[in-house]
């Protein structure tokens, strides 16, 4: 076990996967010589080549595209969505083609394929590098979505993205880049798409988030169990397509009361589907109406420092007070 | 004194009289596959089709040029005869005319013309238009990057060429010199919507400057002319020079689809005047000049191919419909699928 930053564990997973299988080819506006804008690729143009390490024009559909080409025929592209904002050129090839070419052929061609996006704000980002995408994807039978949040998960859930056979949107919490740090696994270690954890354990709340929203639900739940000793027990989802309904519900069992964070707005988010999960599933087990916490519906998160705070903590300290009074209720 | 001889122009491509045939018989396939699938939605058999007669003359002799088992097509709905050629069966077209279970493009699951065989090399496409360009380029890619020597080709309608894929998957593959064949078939519609307010320049071709690749224009209606341009490209290709855009002129004969009324947007006269340029009646009398063909034979090859196309038909008409119990099944993997 080594102690890495988030961006450094991507980085040594893709690394170690493109040195392992070299049916493995990167593609993105600047993962060459710049080694992307977030410095994942760094130095892979001059470890794997030109051939391997492409960088492409400007123009994202044509990303996506060329790289269900290159799965159809053989190889394993990873592309890469400078930041997940410029996505929406490539909704398209992403959701009427990756997504749906298995079903479309009865199962006779496969889309093996990684799209990663760094997505999510609070990095000054405003509204053009700050967006939360996933709830758009999350939607789409046939694609796969990811958004790990430690650098152990980035690095475990990369690798199965990686090997699985279907398409797959791994998305990076650009804030968690840099500013999460922890223990990463030695050698070979892969965590299973579609199988949530349980980061905090806890008996009188259940908190499910993902992304960046995680690491401030942590935060607040240790200071209220100093503080009040309430215990919140905090589900990562990791993935939510397709979502771990079984961990969740397990969870919300044991607590009996459902809080549901998120960084999207908070309008047909995924916070939605997993609140209308738990009422379907566990209504008559919860001692407190089901709470979601997301962004406040506007286009997208603003630039000046005051105006996203706002986004990310519209009232003071607001995880905290929403844990302490649903425990309360 | 030598005696001065004129090579036939598919000598000079080196065409045998037993290509030739198989190519007329790949293009009165393709028409009376055409007219039959027609009469099967007007019998309330089929509750969709889409048209490709007039187009056999490019889509035949493009296609032919490419070889089957190694090049990768890339088709999109209008093209029967592109996928005859590459190698699915009339009656594996009716299983798909018919939505049945065993209809190898899918299953029953997309849209007739939607076609696809992996085992074929012939790639699913959508109905999206144009969002097959960059797969080519992606599949060419991957062909060089594999050194295998084989092209990808990929189809489309004029009206694709001004969709942003179309732009993109030509940009790729003109900056890396990809294999891939561009082959527009230019039939002066996108659906209702001519091509004078498509584009403001005549031909598509011209397009191909603007990406550092050679743009080729050809009428349609000669499959020899076609085929030629064609295998020119496949060398180019296979060469290490890149990509090539070929456009062949040529005019759909029937409505887009069979739920069109193409009356609202174009006049029977027009219409008719392109029949005079009927791509298998060209090539019919090609055949009968070079002493290839001559009536008797040609009624025999069109009673021989009626039958199998009828054939198929009550074959198709009979198997099985695909069962609901599967609906749910291949959203993913299973199994050993990659």
């Amino acid at each position: 076990m080594s102690a890495t930053n988030v961006v450094t564990a991507i980085r040594d997973a893709l690394h170690g996967e493109m040195a392992a299988d070299d049916r493995l080819v990167l593609l993105g506006e600047d993962v060459g010589a710049r080694g992307g804008v977030f410095k994942v690729t760094q130095g892979f143009v001059d470890d794997f080549g030109e051939q391997r390490v492409i960088d492409t024009p400007l123009a994202e559909s044509g990303i996506v595209g060329v790289a269900i080409g290159m799965a159809l025929h053989g190889l394993i592209p990873i592309a890469e969505i400078e930041f997940a904002d410029f996505i929406h050129p490539a909704f398209d090839q992403i959701v009427s083609e990756a997504a749906r070419m298995r079903y479309r052929t009865n199962g006779d061609w496969g889309c093996p394929m990684v799209i990663r996006a760094p997505c999510g704000g609070g990095i000054h980002g405003a509204l053009y590098h700050s967006q939360s995408i996933e709830a758009f994807y999350a939607h789409v039978p046939g694609l796969k979505v990811v958004m790990p949040s430690t650098p152990a998960d980035a690095a475990g859930l990369l690798r199965a993205a990686i090997r699985d056979p279907d398409p797959v949107l791994f998305l990076e919490h650009k804030k968690s880049y840099r500013a999460v740090s922890g223990e990463v696994p030695e050698g070979d270690h892969v965590e299973p798409i579609g199988v949530a954890d349980i980061k905090r354990a806890g008996t009188d709340l259940t908190v499910i988030t993902y992304g960046y929203e995680l690491h401030r639900c942590l935060e607040a739940a240790d200071r209220l169990a100093d503080d009040e000793g309430i215990e919140a027990e905090i589900v990562d989802v990791r993935t939510l397509a397709p979502l771990d309904t079984a961990t969740i519900l397990a969870s919300v069992r044991s607590t009996s009361r459902a809080l549901v964070v998120y960084e999207d707005n908070r309008t047909y988010g995924a916070g939605a589907e997993i609140a209308a999960t738990v009422a379907e599933e566990a209504m008559f087990e919860l001692d407190a109406p089901i709470v979601r916490v997301g962004g406040p519906d506007i286009p997208a998160m603003p630039y000046a420092a005051a105006l996203e705070h706002y986004y990310t903590e519209p009232s003071p300290d607001h995880l905290y007070v929403a844990m302490r009074e649903l425990a309360r209720f | 004194m030598s005696a001065q001889v004129t090579e036939a122009p598919h000598e000079a491509l080196g065409l045998s009289p037993v290509d030739l045939l198989r190519m007329h018989r790949h293009m009165l396939t393709a028409r009376l596959i055409d007219e039959a699938s027609l009469r099967q939605n007007r019998m309330g058999r089929a509750p969709f089709v889409v048209p490709v007669s007039g187009h056999e003359g490019c889509q035949i002799g493009t296609a032919s040029a490419l070889r089957p088992g190694t090049d990768v097509w890339l088709p999109y709905y209008r093209d029967l005869g592109v996928v005859l050629v590459a190698g699915l069966s009339p009656y594996e077209i009716f299983l798909g005319v018919f939505s049945k279970a065993d209809d190898p493009s899918s299953g029953g699951r997309q849209m007739p013309s939607h076609w696809g065989s992996k085992q074929l090399g012939i790639v699913s496409h959508s109905s999206p238009i144009a969002t097959q360009i960059p797969h080519a380029a992606g599949i060419a890619y991957a062909m060089r990057y594999r050194n295998e020597d084989a092209v990808a080709a990929v189809w489309f309608g004029e009206g694709a060429t001004s969709e942003g894929d179309w732009h993109e998957g030509l940009n790729f593959a003109a900056i890396h010199h990809l294999p891939v064949i561009f082959v527009c078939e230019n039939n002066e519609y996108a659906i209702s919507v001519p091509q004078d307010k498509q584009m403001a320049v005549r031909d598509v071709a011209t397009r191909a400057a603007g990406y550092g690749m050679p743009g080729v224009v050809v009428d349609g209606s000669d499959v020899l002319a076609c085929y030629e341009v064609m295998r020119d490209a496949l060398a180019r290709a296979l060469a290490g020079e890149g990509p090539t855009l070929i456009e062949c002129k040529t005019y759909r004969y029937l409505p887009h689809t069979s739920d069109d009324d193409d009356k609202t947007y174009r006049s029977r006269e027009e219409v008719a005047e392109h029949r005079h340029h009927d791509p298998i009646d060209r090539f019919t009398t090609y055949l009968i000049e070079h002493d290839l063909f001559d009536h008797e034979r040609m009624q025999a090859m069109h009673d021989e191919v009626k039958g199998e196309v009828e054939a198929a038909i009550a074959a198709a008409w009979d198997a099985a419909d695909p069962d609901p119990a599967t609906v749910l099944r291949h959203v993913f993997a299973e199994q050993d699928d990659r």
